[in-house]
């Protein structure tokens, strides 16, 4: 189970959001919505445990992240808006440093993978000479040997086209019924039925809150 | 004891705590250093091989200790801020920082007037001078770090931590630099058990330690105040503190 | 555990050799730099022999701090030194490991080409030999207290000066013993005594660094 627990963000003597409460139980998928500016990434940086938060805390499994990070880190794969891909390296190197740093346990086939996020025929090319969103789609081929029970997915679908939303999205749903769980953000509307995910909306603070 | 320390935690708290001890701190501060100065100045004997000259120990020393004190005060504030998470502390190293560093020249300023009749030359590399300027370049950089942060928040942390780095490292250069070269006359001061200086010379010293020490103490109080209400200037109660403030001066004028 | 530690070395590695004017830049500085001194305080074999190693460790010196970028800076833009923060193992050792990979990158080729700078220095044997033993000692203690540097400064737009204003005072210890080291050498004396403070100072810079680069990441990265 995932809890955030009155987290109030400060960027710069700013509030940009004050006092979020959530919980996420195993199954359920969380997409995140809201204008620019309204903080999307700096909650999902707060949730992976990158920046502090000013109050509150997250929980995972009834233990604060900030105290075990290794054992949270075992269970949680962010994808950020970096996608963390080397461009020296090929799309298979790439996968071979993510599989021995994250989830060595796992086997896996990692032409297989890449062949499943349309690489196929690029394995051994420099990332860097892909396109956008081919290198997009190394990052995300992630999800695909994760054994995180716990996805924090921050615009998973940029650069990628139709085609590659919708195997991700049939992916997202595959690993809910798992009993995974899921949060993101997206500018596009997810395909999803909506009986399937929750939403959550950020709202800016109220005009007495702005600042601390 | 931490159930009573607690709430100073808060910043309005810490900030009406200081009020009130600055001027206890300033009330130690002035009338020491007056009477240590004169004393110092006019009644203290000359140094029967330096003269006169000597006299600017009165200042070159004080000055000297407290750039190690306020580094020493820095390095714990740090220590606290980033093991308890208090940004207080954090704010403490970011406000000691620039007196420490002005302490610190103005001891290298005096070390090298008096270098002068001393050795003839501004300039010497004696270890203590080279130490402390040493000390001095580290200082500028801790400020320079806090500054180039935009989030004051970070900032105050990533102070610390160089804080703390410096702390080990520090001993370490002052070490080095002892014995990459030993001009300068041995340690006068702290051999209290069979003093070199002459008592009367030693006494107005003393006094003048003091009297820098809580000077130290009232400027990282002030600063520290300052440091808060720049943090917190969109809080209420600073808003209010500045409404109450500008209404009391509109009656005066 | 290890196999984290050697996965990260081996990325260090192979990105490298892709982009390998990453690494010979700073050597080649560091050559250029050395060159500069003969050509602008003259030629004589005595007076160089005298200032080598001072002009040696300036110059390495420096060149590490034009390498220190390349730490984290790459890996900060591309979102990989997130990633690493992310992972499920202490971030100290994995840091340990991005260090470890520099400095086979950057203080071990330094090494290499400093017999050519002995020779250009008119150096003597035994003093050439104090000159490596000392580089071999404190080039990993510069890299990982640059690492230090690079982790507080990565975030900031103008980081790289301030990089060298933080960096270079702590290091000078490091040029102090070493040159005093090599000083000795020249004239005879035994310097093992400087060696082994030097050797104590890594210990304590391997043990205590990692901790101080993780925290300062942790603050960067956010």
């Amino acid at each position: 189970m995932f809890q955030c627990k009155n987290l109030t963000c400060v960027r710069e003597e700013r509030v940009l959001f004050n006092n979020l409460n959530f919980t996420l139980a195993p199954g359920e998928i969380l997409q995140v919505e809201g204008p620019n500016g309204v903080g999307k990434t700096s909650l999902f940086r707060l949730l992976v445990g990158l920046s502090t938060p000013y109050s509150g805390e997250v929980h995972w499994q009834q233990q604060n992240i900030m105290l075990d990070r290794d054992s949270y880190y075992q269970n949680m794969l962010y994808l950020g808006h970096k996608s963390g891909v080397k461009p020296e390296l090929t799309a298979l190197e790439n996968l071979h440093y993510f599989h021995h740093l994250f989830n060595p346990k796992v086997k896996f086939d990692a032409w297989e993978i890449l062949t499943l996020v349309g690489l196929a025929g690029y394995e051994n090319v420099p990332t860097a000479q892909l396109s956008a969103g081919q290198q997009r789609r190394v990052a995300l081929a992630r999800m695909w040997f994760s054994d995180c029970p716990l996805w924090i997915l921050d615009e998973p679908f940029t650069a990628i086209d139709k085609n590659g939303v919708q195997v991700i999205e049939k992916l997202l749903i595959k690993h809910a019924e798992k009993g995974g769980m899921v949060i993101l953000t997206t500018h596009q509307d997810l395909l999803l039925p909506p009986q399937l995910y929750k939403k959550l909306t950020l709202q800016k603070p109220a005009a007495g809150e702005q600042y601390v | 004891m931490w159930k009573w320390l607690h709430p100073y935690a808060k910043a309005e708290k810490s900030y009406t705590l200081s009020g009130k001890l600055m001027p206890w701190f300033l009330a130690v501060a002035l009338p020491t250093f007056i009477v240590g100065m004169i004393w110092g100045l006019a009644f203290a004997p000359a140094d029967y091989q330096q003269g006169d000259s000597f006299r600017i120990i009165y200042i070159h020393v004080p000055a000297a200790m407290m750039a190690m004190g306020a580094y020493s005060t820095m390095a714990i504030a740090a220590f606290i801020g980033l093991v308890w998470q208090i940004r207080l502390a954090e704010m403490t190293v970011a406000a000691t920082a620039p007196i420490g560093a002005v302490y610190t020249f103005i001891a290298l300023f005096t070390g090298a007037a008096w270098g002068k009749p001393m050795w003839g030359a501004w300039w010497v590399w004696d270890a203590r001078l080279t130490s402390e300027l040493i000390l001095l370049f580290v200082y500028l950089g801790i400020i320079a770090l806090y500054n180039a942060f935009s989030d004051k928040v970070l900032a105050g942390r990533a102070a610390s931590i160089l804080t703390l780095v410096g702390v080990i490292n520090l001993p370490i250069i002052h070490f080095s630099v002892v014995w990459w070269n030993t001009l300068h006359q041995g340690a006068t001061i702290t051999k209290f058990d069979q003093p070199s200086m002459a008592t009367d010379m030693l006494i107005p010293l003393l006094i003048m330690i003091v009297s820098f020490a809580a000077f130290l103490g009232f400027m990282v109080l002030y600063r520290f105040r300052n440091e808060i209400l720049q943090r917190e200037s969109h809080r209420p109660w600073v808003i209010a503190l500045v409404q109450q403030s500008s209404s009391s001066v509109n009656k005066r004028g | 555990m290890f196999n984290a530690f050697l996965q990260i070395v081996r990325k260090e590695l192979l990105g490298a050799f892709r982009q390998q004017s990453d690494i010979l830049n700073p050597i080649w500085f560091f050559v250029i730099v050395v060159t500069l001194f003969p050509l602008g305080i003259g030629t004589d074999p005595a007076l160089l022999a005298r200032i080598a190693p001072g002009i040696i460790w300036v110059a390495a010196l420096l060149a590490a701090l034009l390498s220190f970028e390349r730490l984290f800076k790459d890996d900060f833009i591309d979102g990989s030194l997130e990633q690493m923060m992310l992972a499920p193992q202490p971030l100290t050792w994995l840091v340990s490991a991005k260090v470890f990979a520099h400095w086979l990158l950057t203080g071990l080729p330094i090494l290499l080409v400093s017999p050519l700078l002995a020779v250009f220095l008119s150096l003597q044997e035994n003093t050439f030999w104090a000159l490596f033993l000392t580089l071999l000692i404190g080039t990993p203690i510069l890299s990982l207290l640059g690492s230090i540097g690079v982790a507080l400064t990565i975030g900031l737009r103008k980081g790289g000066v301030l990089l060298s204003l933080i960096m270079l005072p702590l290091s000078i210890p490091i040029l102090i013993f070493s040159t005093m080291a090599i000083d000795a050498a020249t004239f005879g004396q035994s310097y093992i005594g400087l060696l082994a403070l030097l050797g104590a100072m890594l210990v304590a810079a391997m043990t205590l660094a990692p901790f101080a680069i993780a925290a300062s990441l942790r603050v960067s990265v956010s």
